[in-house]
């Protein structure tokens, strides 16, 4: 365990960054390119998967589980619930984009130019050094001592959309 | 770190293009989440290399993953109130909002 730990962590630029990285970016690529929207939800989890594993090659284990279980477990479910309901546009051979597509490729172009520009011309100051051990002890103790107050506030975020959703979708009855 | 970095600016740009390109309502919350992500391997790769003294920017992570969930939730509950009313949620025919 250990030394499966050091392997992943010890080059940034190991084998296994670029073998998740590819698969990140050619499902992202699926996700916004395929005329099938059921398809593309489907890579949308295969992604979100991907990037659980780059957490994990970061030592982010606690985060890698919680995506695995809040986008895969529950967002990708409740996207694929909602292409379901609406699935009268979704088989049909409609169009799924827009006629932006040309000028939507040569703004992301520039986009992406100037961010990776950026990126590689700023002094980033990195370090290298361990991160705490025992992360969720971590996580866990952080959340119930500085950030006892943002998680309290999340939460009700969260019930308040809950509320909200429930409200919007159900049946008028009058 | 600047592979990340760079695999982050790439994510973000394919959602940012998904979500100008896109017709379907849900296609565009696909994408959206796909910057969500993007953001979040940001902050996780800047706790991992820029502070790593403590766990902040997972922290913060696990805050934008659940606001986003939130944020699924209600976008998706208005897709389908969308559909109920129009028939449809093709993003360019819902104007009603537009001045």
């Amino acid at each position: 365990m250990e030394t499966v730990a050091n392997f992943i962590s010890d080059v940034s630029a190991n084998p296994l960054f670029y073998f998740i990285a590819f698969v990140t970016i050619a499902s992202a690529l699926c996700v916004v390119t395929l005329k099938n929207i059921f398809h593309a939800a489907l890579f949308l989890i295969l992604t979100l998967f991907s990037v659980a594993g780059l957490y994990i090659l970061l030592h982010a284990e606690f985060l890698a589980v919680a995506q695995v279980l809040i986008y895969v477990g529950a967002v990708s479910v409740l996207i694929i619930f909602a292409i379901m309901l609406t699935s009268r546009l979704a088989s049909r051979k409609i169009v799924q984009s827009n006629e932006q597509v040309t000028v939507g490729i040569f703004v992301c172009f520039l986009f992406l130019l100037v961010s990776i520009g950026s990126l590689y011309n700023t002094y980033w100051n990195g370090i290298d050094a361990p991160l705490p051990e025992n992360n969720i002890l971590t996580i866990g103790k952080l959340l119930m001592t500085d950030y006892v107050l943002p998680f309290e506030v999340v939460s009700i975020v969260l019930l308040a959309a809950l509320i909200g959703a429930i409200v919007l979708a159900r049946e008028e009855r009058s | 770190m600047l592979q990340y970095l760079a695999l982050a600016a790439i994510l973000f740009t394919i959602g940012v293009f998904g979500v100008l390109t896109r017709r379907n309502a849900v296609g565009i919350l696909m994408s959206l989440e796909l910057m969500f992500n993007a953001a979040n391997i940001n902050l996780v790769v800047f706790n991992r290399y820029i502070g790593p003294d403590n766990l902040v920017g997972q922290i913060f992570a696990l805050f934008v993953v659940v606001v986003a969930a939130a944020e699924a939730v209600v976008g998706l509950a208005i897709v389908l109130l969308l559909y109920r009313n129009w028939r449809g949620i093709d993003v360019d025919h819902i104007n009603i909002m537009k001045w």
